[in-house]
């Protein structure tokens, strides 16, 4: 493992990432659902929501390290915001 | 019919899993671990938080490969898409000349990527390339290696050469899944060759139209084997696209941190494009298109 070169914070990423997909595995499995479709006119379910989340996320951190350059943990105040939105309307 | 619901049946996936895992996943991982670090070999590593991003974010040097990289994918969308259209009229629509046809259309796109490269790139040499030894021959100024307008219509035709015939085969196959009936109705209401490709064949191609635009977006937005071998990403680096600059940064000068967040904002822009990809795609496939 050492020729990965783990650092904490890198390791705290994934494992947050991998505990959200477990549990949205679980719950599609214990809770299945219907595909509804949103503003974006897309059939998606909570996985596509979660999908959308985090690749939007991404880009929104890095808008803000380019745009304001302060202050990263904000920039997650954003993702939270931006989480909510999808998941009430996408 | 009911589908019957078995979720063991996902063990089944997991020998894929593994592969991908070892082949990508694992990979990336280490794409991120080294993006906010930094080493001077021998496998030591500093912390550096996010201070590559931040230096890639302002480098002029990404965002003009970028640019070029937008700039390329853009022509050549603009230059395959209405010519693939155009042979894919053109084509004989049955017996041996439309078998003909097939066979030449789809003998590019066999060919591997480097010895494309390698093609072009002897083909546009002055000294002994039949294209570079012709227009020298006519008076036209031409050498890709010193001209940055030289270069850069070599990479695009090489790219129209090569990969033309996709779109080609792609509306062809459009094309032949339209019924007789629509041509008749044509007839009948005297509509001209125009109103025909505008009315019934080009809503009729829509769909694998998409699928072609997409795939050769997505394709020479990832190009690397073939401007690298015809122009090394020159000259200066009026040819240098994303991956170019990218393995140079990564390998040529052994950056591996400002490399990886590279990479990573790199893969993240695809990643984008790939998911639009598949949710067109899939609501295609629901209109039924």
């Amino acid at each position: 493992m050492d020729w990965m070169a783990w650092t904490w914070p890198t390791a705290i990423f994934f494992i947050v990432i991998a505990s959200l997909l477990f549990i949205f595995s679980v719950l599609a499995v214990k809770f299945p659902e219907m595909p509804r479709k949103g503003v974006l006119r897309i059939e998606t379910t909570r996985g596509d929501r979660l999908f959308i989340t985090l690749l939007g996320s991404a880009f929104i951190n890095l808008a803000w390290l380019g745009i304001v350059g302060a202050n990263q943990p904000y920039a997650l105040i954003v993702c939270l915001i931006y989480a909510a939105a999808v998941f009430r309307w996408v | 019919m009911d589908k019957t619901v078995n979720h063991k049946a996902w063990f089944l996936v997991l020998p894929v899993l593994i592969l991908v895992a070892f082949s990508a996943v694992i990979p990336l991982m280490t794409v991120v671990n080294y993006s906010v670090q930094d080493t001077f070999g021998q496998n030591e590593f500093f912390w550096a938080g996010l201070e590559w991003f931040e230096e890639m974010l302002a480098s002029d040097r990404m965002w003009d490969a970028l640019g070029r990289q937008l700039m390329f994918s853009g022509i050549i969308l603009l230059i395959e898409v209405p010519l693939g259209i155009f042979v894919a009229l053109n084509m004989p629509k049955s017996g041996f000349w439309a078998s003909f046809c097939l066979v030449v259309m789809s003998l590019p796109l066999l060919i591997p990527w480097n010895v494309v490269g390698t093609i072009w790139q002897i083909f546009g040499r002055v000294d002994i390339g039949l294209l570079g030894y012709t227009l020298d021959l006519i008076g036209v100024d031409y050498n890709y290696t010193q001209d940055t307008f030289a270069a850069w219509v070599t990479i695009i035709v090489m790219d129209v050469w090569h990969w033309t015939s996709l779109v080609a085969l792609l509306a062809y196959a459009g094309l032949k899944s339209i019924p007789d009936a629509y041509y008749q109705a044509a007839k009948i209401d005297q509509a001209s060759r125009w109103k025909v490709f505008r009315f019934i064949e080009l809503p009729k191609m829509m769909g694998v139209l998409m699928i072609a635009v997409l795939l050769r977006f997505m394709d020479s937005f990832m190009i690397y084997t073939e401007p690298f071998v015809v122009t090394g990403g020159g000259p200066g680096n009026a040819t240098t696209l994303l991956s170019i600059d990218l393995v140079k940064m990564a390998l040529g000068q052994f950056d591996l941190g400002p490399a990886a967040a590279f990479s990573i904002m790199y893969f993240l822009v695809i990643l984008l494009i790939s998911w639009v990809f598949y949710t067109v795609m899939t609501n295609l496939d629901k209109k039924g298109m």
